[in-house]
């Protein structure tokens, strides 16, 4: 160890002298020993928050590289560059440097397809992340603040992806801002000079690039870089979660030390990231700009797609019916815009409040530090589930046109199915999810009473046939068992007798949680089973 | 932080201490029950293969650092490619190569590492697990005590909660200090510009001659066939040196002709139209985009981004799709020298709706 005490004489080498020298100045010994063999919980799923982390620095890499050749600017010049196709075509100054940056700088394509291959995996490894901590409580308290942390972030990830895909200002990118803008013209009182302000005058304008450039490289990273800082504080503040398994408790985390084995494996697991990102942009285009064109407010080819992360707004613009639009008090109120707008914002913040409503629910106050199997919990699941289906119609509708065309169905029979999907899927999926997670919860039951089948079969004196059934060992047993779960809340009146309404809809809550639950076996049911058998 | 110094105890050692403490805090609807099962402790440590056949050990260790050689090997091979791709003419071939093999290059050299890094934690480095010990995230009763006497003290030396006029000025001032700043940002759109009255007009007049996209060639009523659709712009848009974006994204128009006897118009509209060609707005009524896909047989306007479906024989009314709105209609007639021209400029907005529209 490095960190060079003088307690019995070494021979000054090297590394403990730049210690000493380096310690002397900073006190970094104590944070080497209060953090270098903290354990760090393992587990595959834990490594999609660390995904979008270095999906993160790989956008920083590659973007710094980006703005040394990219020029925000709006202004037309007429493209001189190598691409024939569209040589002599006016074009913004931006789109034009897009295109050197793609066909004039050795491996410029290569850190532009990296950028922009990073960016599409940063928002969806935040996303599978968040379905993680999700699906495992792992939001419960202490870590509710951190779930709020996290996400801004995934907020803030697509923000910086919009701003991002619109830089270019290609025809794709100016069709997106086309209707980022009627969005927002949409929005009653402010909207229309919301987008007045934004596009610095009518749209297209020549400034929203600039402006976007400003949101895209400086204002959304700090926030992004802070908001990281925090989240990863607040790890070390809470330590890991970890899933159940004999030996592990409350009270402590178990996993390697992060001094080797952790910083190696997250250490390479950088690179690993880097190099499937590296070797993503080398095989597969992405964002061909040259293919689409300059911005133009005429055009417009069939069959364009946003980035998938915005996918689910642009669906849920699809679906709304014709004719929700209305002329009252002599001002229009745009419902095709405002019903998108007002139903994600709502099941936005249902997926931010979330945490906070289970805590009341259950007004279980206990830190949790193991975190759920998906089955245990299975109104959560199934909660979950019903979301996850919201997003998919959502996200599929995005693609109706594709749908239609691909699959020979009409236009107006997909929308209406979509349109259908995105009540029933929900509710569908709800069902489906509890009632197997119930199903799950009651296998786990019979494995640990009975045994696991065996796969062999035994014939008895009198001709009958069993299949001879293992029992568990008490390491496999505790990850079945060793779970909690909650009754549904008996309303009881306060101390002036009353009962509030407050009671009642927790009570109402907690019995939809909670009604159908399986417990976990206990000691003398097993004891009991075996009982039976012999 | 002296409790901490557990932390980094192995295994064997943490195993004793874990008799559950009685939780003080409130479990909520939690079912706790008596006769669960208990903790059974870490499990035997199985060693790895590396761990107990040396000729095993020594294949990973060659395979960690020859991973990390293949890294090298990756840098140096990008870097070559780099010098031996490059992209001097004109030739699309040149940009892939470049890509390809400068990525090929990257991917091995991080993935290199990645893998060698992995592979040398997994099955090189010491097996070992740790366990450390959790405190609750909040503060000890003493430093709680000394959080709560340090804002005591503070509130009482600077009479934060008893000298009310100086604390609420204060706030107020706090809050109102950032307001110039907002102000100062009206300035991202010009001061002397109205966005309601822009919206409201097009570069389309009286007499502008209507002409093609983007050729700015003027449009004969003569060459207009039946069943023929013509992506137009007014005169003179394609000259213009400022707002040639701005002008286009509101005067787009759709110039199609229908068989007269298809043709349904309004009565008050039977003017607008000649011999059967119909001029629409191109842009969408409900967030923008071209409206630009049109199905000549069913007379049907199809705009891409969110399947709007209009109507052309029946005044552009929506059909299908979130649009609320029907296209707005350019008035037409044909000028002396048979050029199809404006009656006027659209009489409605162009575009999506916005709040002020009505």
């Amino acid at each position: 160890m490095s960190t060079a005490t003088t307690r019995e004489p070494q021979r000054r080498t090297f590394t403990a002298a730049a210690s000493n020298y380096i310690d002397e100045r900073t006190s970094v010994s104590t944070f080497v020993k209060e953090l270098g063999r903290k354990a760090f919980p393992d587990h595959w799923s834990f490594l999609l928050g660390e995904v979008a982390l270095f999906s993160f620095l790989v956008i920083l890499i590659t973007g710094t590289f980006l703005t040394f050749f990219f020029q925000a600017s709006m202004a037309e010049v007429e493209y001189d560059g190598s691409y024939v196709p569209l040589k002599g075509v006016e074009m913004s100054v931006a789109m034009a440097s897009t295109l050197d940056i793609s066909f004039d700088l050795r491996g410029g394509l290569f850190v532009r397809q990296m950028h922009h291959w990073a960016a599409l995996m940063f928002v969806a490894a935040i996303g599978l992340h968040m379905l993680r901590i999700f699906f495992t409580g792992a939001f419960r308290k202490p870590r509710e603040l951190n779930w709020v942390i996290g996400f801004v972030m995934f907020i803030l990830a697509m923000g910086e992806g919009f701003t991002g895909y619109s830089l270019p200002d290609d025809l794709l990118s100016g069709n997106g801002l086309r209707i980022i803008d009627g969005m927002i013209k949409g929005i009653p009182l402010i909207g229309t000079w919301t987008s007045f302000l934004l596009f610095g005058g009518e749209f297209p304008g020549t400034a929203i690039v600039g402006r976007l450039y400003t949101l895209h490289i400086l204002l959304l990273p700090v926030i992004l870089l802070a908001l990281i800082a925090l989240h990863l504080m607040f790890v070390v503040v809470h330590k890991h979660t970890q899933y159940a398994a004999p030996g592990r408790t409350q009270q402590n985390a178990v996993g390697p030390p992060i001094l080797p084995i952790y910083a190696a494996k997250a250490g390479g697991f950088f690179f690993l990231v880097f190099g499937v990102l590296a070797l993503i942009a080398s095989l597969f285009t992405i964002n061909p700009i040259w293919n689409y064109g300059p911005y133009d407010p005429s055009p417009v080819s069939a069959g364009t797609q946003p980035d998938w992360y915005i996918g689910f707004a642009d669906g849920a613009l699809r679906l709304i019916p014709p004719g929700w639009e209305f002329v009252l008090f002599d001002r229009t109120w745009s419902f095709n815009i405002l019903v998108p707008l007002v139903g994600l914002g709502l099941f936005i913040a249902t997926v931010l409040i979330y945490p906070f409503v289970e805590a009341w629910v259950t007004g279980d106050k206990r830190e949790h530090h193991i975190v759920d199997r998906p089955r245990n919990n299975p109104t959560r699941t199934a909660i979950g589930a019903a979301g996850v289906t919201f997003y998919a119609v959502l996200w599929a509708a995005a693609a109706s046109d594709i749908i239609a065309t691909h699959f020979k169905l009409t236009m107006e029979g997909v929308i209406h199915s979509l349109q259908a999907l995105l009540f029933l899927g929900p509710i569908v999926a709800y069902f489906v999810a509890k009632r197997v997670c119930i199903a799950l919860q009651k296998k786990d039951r019979e494995i640990v009473l009975h045994g696991y089948e065996s796969g062999r079969i035994v014939k008895l004196p009198g001709g009958e046939f069993i299949e001879v059934h293992q029992p568990l060992d008490e390491y496999d047993r505790w990850k079945l068992v060793s779970y909690e779960s909650y009754e549904p809340l008996m309303i009881r009146p306060n101390a002036r007798g009353k009962i509030t309404v407050g009671q009642r809809l927790r009570a109402g809550m907690s019995r939809w949680f909670f009604e159908d639950r399986i417990a976990p076996v206990t000691k003398g049911e097993l004891e009991a089973a075996h009982h039976d058998h012999h | 932080m002296a409790q901490d110094d557990h932390s980094g105890t192995e295994l064997a050692a943490a195993d004793s201490s874990h008799a559950e403490t009685v939780p003080a805090v409130k479990t909520g609807t939690a079912l706790i029950q008596s006769d669960a099962f208990e903790n059974p402790g870490f499990p035997p440590h199985r060693p790895r293969v590396t761990d107990e056949d040396p000729k095993k050990e020594k294949r990973a260790q060659r395979t960690v650092y020859t991973l990390f050689y293949l890294s090298i090997l990756g840098s140096i091979w990008a870097i070559a490619a780099y010098m031996l791709f490059p992209m001097e003419g004109n030739d699309v071939g040149d940009v892939r190569l470049n890509n390809l093999f400068i990525g090929l290059g990257a991917a091995l050299a991080l993935l290199g590492i990645g893998f060698g890094a992995v592979h040398w934690a997994k099955a090189v480095m010491t097996d070992v697990e740790i366990a450390d010990e959790r405190h609750k995230v909040g503060g000890n009763q003493v430093a709680r005590e000394g959080a709560v006497k340090v804002f005591q003290d503070a509130d009482r030396e600077s009479g934060f909660s008893r000298r009310a006029v100086i604390r609420n000025s204060l706030i107020g001032a706090l809050l109102v200090f950032p307001l110039p700043a907002v102000v100062l940002f009206r300035g991202l759109a010009p001061q002397d510009e109205n966005p309601v009255e822009l919206l409201s007009h097009t570069m389309w007049k009286a007499g502008t001659r209507l002409t093609l996209d983007p050729s700015g060639v003027p449009i004969k009523a003569s060459d207009v066939t039946i069943g023929s659709a013509f992506h137009v712009i007014p005169e003179g848009l394609s000259e213009l040196h400022h707002g040639k974006l701005e002008e286009k994204a509101k005067a787009a128009v759709l110039l199609m002709r229908l068989n007269p006897d298809e043709l349904n118009e309004l009565p008050d509209r039977a003017s607008w139209s000649y011999d059967g060609i119909v001029a629409y707005s191109k842009i969408c009524t409900h967030v923008g985009c071209p409206v630009a896909l049109y199905e000549q047989h069913t007379h049907h306007l199809l705009c891409p981004c969110h399947q709007s479906q209009f109507d052309v024989a029946n005044h552009c009314e929506v059909i299908f799709g979130p649009a609320a709105r029907p296209l707005p209609q350019l008035p037409i007639m044909v000028d002396d020298e048979g050029y199809l021209v404006a009656q006027s400029d659209f009489t409605e907005p162009v575009g999506p709706s916005f709040w002020e529209r009505h």
